[in-house]
């Protein structure tokens, strides 16, 4: 990739209804031609964030810059941004053809140039055929469709997409993903994205920032933002993690410890600087936990757990086991059909680690 | 929101609000205002400032109209109610794609005309009309029996017209009504009469409050109906005030009725705000849609 | 309830409202003067009406005003109700009590607070005056039936036409009134039969060189049987329900 060029930076938004601060001093840059997300609990900002970038929003304080031009007073519609919204708010009393054809008229577009340019954007989202029907005669995945060709027929320079998914079965939202990013590729549009859902985030974006309570708590690649979560709450929201409790007892330099978890001492790896005596949250994912049985030869050394609970996932076995402490750990593997020793039985000690280097190490947060 | 948003937001707004301001507002300020002033046989009305119009009303002969009128309007919604409570019941139960054409037969005579409709009870109704005459014919009486011109024919007539206001606020509340606590009051082992009375009324007194309110203001008002079925005797308070302002042109004394009539409209619809509010803390309906 | 006496109650309710009407159209056909007995099937009060000149006048005085006042009404209606659905402003919940008020308030009390203001401001009682009365009581009715419509339609489709480059005025012609058109067409329909049929406004804000239909019903009747008012009620019914069953239809319609 060519080096990334900005396109909208957003600078410094606020915003607070009555009491409520929704933005934070919020800060982002968001690149030219990439899929970005937003990712956060419900009311967490993100949405007023996109609705900023539309102009449906005003802001209490900050700027707006795209391509370097302030469109802070800029009205929504006036500015190059589209939107594609949850509900998809098609216009019950147009065609299809219409709808996508709306934005075109506004702006004043040559009438010989609106068909082609509609009739393109439709076959773009594969509903070619469906021009001259009302939006109340398609399915929810074709409405979708429909209000993404509204939006791109006017090759905004950022579209903006709200949770755009969200209404839509689980299958039908797996195929609309990969759609969405073909889409993406296809036209170079920078697409913004706003979804609470972590996996959507994951699979589909080039960045994705994670919010909470108004603030960015993490920008990053999905891998980054999965692998090495920069604190305990992106941790938790993006997938499943287990958290244990240890102390630093030893700095080795070169932010190599010595830490003491679960009455055990481990060499770890921490991207923080800690002083000795400093309480850690370790932080695994449930598929980098091994489990073995505890008769069989342990080279290096293990915890000790108890089989609490077993649940049956289809392509994992996620198992529920409970250390001395009392702390609780999943562990999620693998079927591998040639290893016999795969089922654990309910109350059987078994014997649990992890690959050195696979955790996070985290200042102490509950 | 900017105000560059031009034109149409202005008068999207402004258009309403001094046209309400200006005709309702204003108005009934002013309704107010002149109850208080004195009658003048030369400007209408003049200062200085008194209560005299209020004073007035409390002469034995209008406290008998008054009183009179009152209990009129009060037996016609009180009929009203009694019809039209089991009728919003039986539409209710009704399957629902009956429910609207029921309720819109219901609500039609309200568009029309009423004052035609109550020229055909005085058709039907008098001396010569078509009751009379059949129980003649039928030789159940030999003499018409006075049925015009009677406080019966003013409650009979005042029920016909108003009677689609109670109905539609009482549908209304029935049908936000949950059958659930119906079910659990059943499982609980109550009754169809307490199930009724400790059930379906409390939970339904904003749409009673609301049906009452809008029968018995309009009551008290529709000058027509007594005119035409209750002759010179039976007055409604309507008259008074229409007999105060066209003829006898004592306007401070017909604001004052209607001030009167403006403290009973504030009364109910504190009445119906503070049932909304039970039953709304009930976890029953929601007020006003506004 | 038993269902055959829930019928029986609802049918003989229904009955009762409607066997007035149907006394009056009837008579309005019967060439017998004082509608006892049936005399034969006749148009000769429709006739009477008709050449009557006083009353031609009134019913064309009559029609005047309730366009004008239903067009007028329906105009600011719709507006009100577009900016009570759509805009947050201040002074927004007065105007809604304002509609809430001017909808409850008794008729009468309406009627006289109306003839004070036309003289406080010094407006002539007559066609200006019938028509400002019939606007101010048609009002809310248009208000609300416009507003309950929008209120069905998800309001993000709005902005979602101003983020496709809609102005406020496109949005309003473009989509809000194609949407709301039934509802428009609908508190047209109700406005002109409320005003065509009204009696207490009028009876009070009507001047002496100004005679409407109603009004002239009206005296009519108080001074006795005469078979023509037969005729005037029955088209006067028609009409309304003709109207009213339109209204409703179109409201119906594409829903």
């Amino acid at each position: 990739m060519n080096e990334p060029r900005a396109l909208l930076i957003l600078n410094n938004l606020s915003k607070t209804y009555g009491s409520n601060r929704v933005l934070d001093n919020f800060d982002l840059t968001i690149f030219d031609g990439e899929f970005f997300t937003l990712l956060g609990p419900s009311g967490c900002g993100k949405t007023t964030v996109l609705r900023m970038i539309a102009g449906l929003e005003d802001t209490d304080t900050g700027n707006i810059q795209l391509e370097n031009h302030d469109i802070g007073q800029v009205p929504a519609e006036k500015r190059p941004i589209n939107t594609v919204f949850q509900s998809y708010a098609l216009f019950p009393h147009m065609t299809v053809f219409d709808n996508v054809a709306f934005g075109l008229r506004m702006s004043g577009v040559a009438k010989e140039e609106i068909a082609p340019r509609v009739t393109e954007a439709l076959e773009m989202v594969r509903l070619g055929e469906f021009a001259e029907r009302k939006p109340a005669q398609l399915s929810g995945g074709q409405q979708q469709r429909v209000a993404i060709a509204r939006a791109v027929v006017n090759r905004p320079k950022l579209l903006l997409l709200d949770e755009s998914l969200s209404a839509l079965d689980y299958k039908l939202r797996q195929q609309m993903q990969i759609e969405l990013k073909r889409l993406q590729r296809k036209l170079g549009i920078t697409f913004v994205y706003v979804t609470h859902d972590q996996e959507e985030a994951l699979s589909m974006s080039d960045r994705v920032v994670v919010m909470n309570k108004g603030k960015v708590q993490q920008l990053g690649t999905p891998r980054e933002i999965y692998e090495q979560p920069a604190n305990l709450f992106v941790a938790k929201f993006i997938g499943e993690i287990n958290q244990l409790v240890g102390e630093i007892v030893e700095i080795d330099g070169n932010h190599e410890y010595e830490v003491k978890v679960e009455g055990l001492q481990w060499r770890l790896h921490a991207e923080h600087n800690f002083k000795v005596g400093d309480k850690v949250n370790v932080l695994l994912r449930p598929e980098d936990v091994r489990v073995e049985y505890i008769d069989d030869p342990h080279p290096d050394q293990y915890l000790v757990g108890e089989v609490i609970e077993r649940n049956y996932k289809g392509k994992t076995l996620d198992s529920l086991i409970r250390l001395p402490s009392g702390i609780e750990v999943i562990a999620s593997e693998f079927f591998d059909e040639d290893d016999p020793s795969f089922d654990y039985s309910l109350n059987q000690k078994v014997a649990i680690k992890w690959v050195p280097g696979w955790e996070v190490v985290l200042p102490h947060e509950v | 929101m900017r105000s560059s948003f031009g034109s149409f937001r202005f008068w999207a707004i402004g258009l309403a609000s001094v046209w309400l301001t200006l005709f309702v507002f204003f108005p009934n300020l002013l309704v107010i205002f002149t109850s208080l002033l004195t009658r003048d046989p030369q400007a209408t009305v003049s200062l200085p400032v008194n209560v005299d119009s209020y004073v007035r009303t409390l002469d034995v002969l209008y406290l008998q109209v008054l009183w009179d009128s009152l209990r009129m309007s009060l037996l016609a919604m009180v009929f009203c109610l009694l019809i039209g409570y089991p009728f919003a019941m039986a539409i209710v139960s009704l399957p629902k794609r009956w429910q609207p054409v029921i309720l819109f037969l219901v609500i039609l005579p309200f568009w029309t005309n009423s004052l035609v409709r109550t020229y055909a009870i005085q058709f039907i109704l008098g001396n010569q009309g078509i009751i009379n005459k059949s129980l003649i014919g039928l030789g159940l009486i030999d003499k018409p029996l006075q049925l015009l011109y009677t406080q019966f024919a003013v409650i009979l007539g005042l029920c016909y017209i108003l009677l689609p206001f109670m109905v539609l606020p009482l549908y209304s509340a029935l049908e936000k009504l949950d059958i659930r606590l119906h079910h659990a009051a059943k499982d609980l082992g109550a009754g169809p009469l307490s199930r009724f009375w400790y059930i379906t009324v409390p939970l339904t007194s904003p749409g009673i409050v609301a049906g009452c309110l809008m029968v018995l203001l309009p009551a008290m008002g529709m000058f027509y109906i007594s005119d035409l079925l209750g002759g010179a005797k039976n007055l409604l308070l309507g008259n008074v005030i229409k007999t105060q302002f066209l003829h006898t042109r004592d306007w401070p004394f017909g604001s004052a009725f209607s001030v009167i009539l403006i403290v009973l409209l504030g009364f109910m619809l504190w009445l119906y705000f503070r049932a909304s509010r039970f039953v709304s803390k009930q976890g029953g309906l929601n007020g006003s849609d506004f | 309830m038993a269902p055959i006496f829930r019928w029986g109650f609802m049918g003989l309710v229904l009955t009762l409202i409607y066997i007035p009407i149907l006394v009056l159209v009837v008579n309005s056909f019967n060439a017998s003067k004082y509608g006892i007995k049936w005399g034969g099937f006749t148009f000769k009060w429709y006739e009477k009406f008709w050449n009557n000149e006083g009353l031609m006048g009134a019913a064309l005085n009559s029609l005047t005003v309730s366009i004008v006042a239903a067009s007028v009404a329906t105009v600011i209606g719709t507006l009100a109700a577009v900016a009570l659905h759509r805009y947050h402003f201040k002074g927004k919940a007065l105007l809604s009590s304002m509609v809430f008020v001017s909808m409850l308030t008794p008729e009468i009390v309406m009627a006289i607070s109306l003839l004070i203001v036309f003289m406080a401001l010094g407006i002539k009682l007559g066609f200006i005056s019938l028509v400002i009365g019939h606007i101010t009581f048609c009002l809310p009715f248009v208000i609300v039936a416009v507003y309950s419509r929008l209120k069905g339609f998800d309001m993000k489709m709005l902005e979602a036409a101003r983020d496709l480059g809609a102005s406020e005025s496109s949005i309003f012609w473009k989509i809000i009134l194609p949407l709301a058109l039934p509802a428009v067409a609908s508190g047209w329909l109700l406005s002109f039969t409320l005003s065509l049929d009204d009696v207490i406004v009028s009876a009070f804000v009507t001047g002496p060189g100004y005679e409407i239909l109603p009004l002239k019903v009206y005296s009519m009747v108080r001074v006795g049987v005469s078979p023509e008012v037969n005729a005037i009620s029955t088209i006067l019914l028609v009409v309304s329900l003709v109207l009213v069953v339109i209204s409703q239809l179109l409201l119906r319609e594409d829903k």
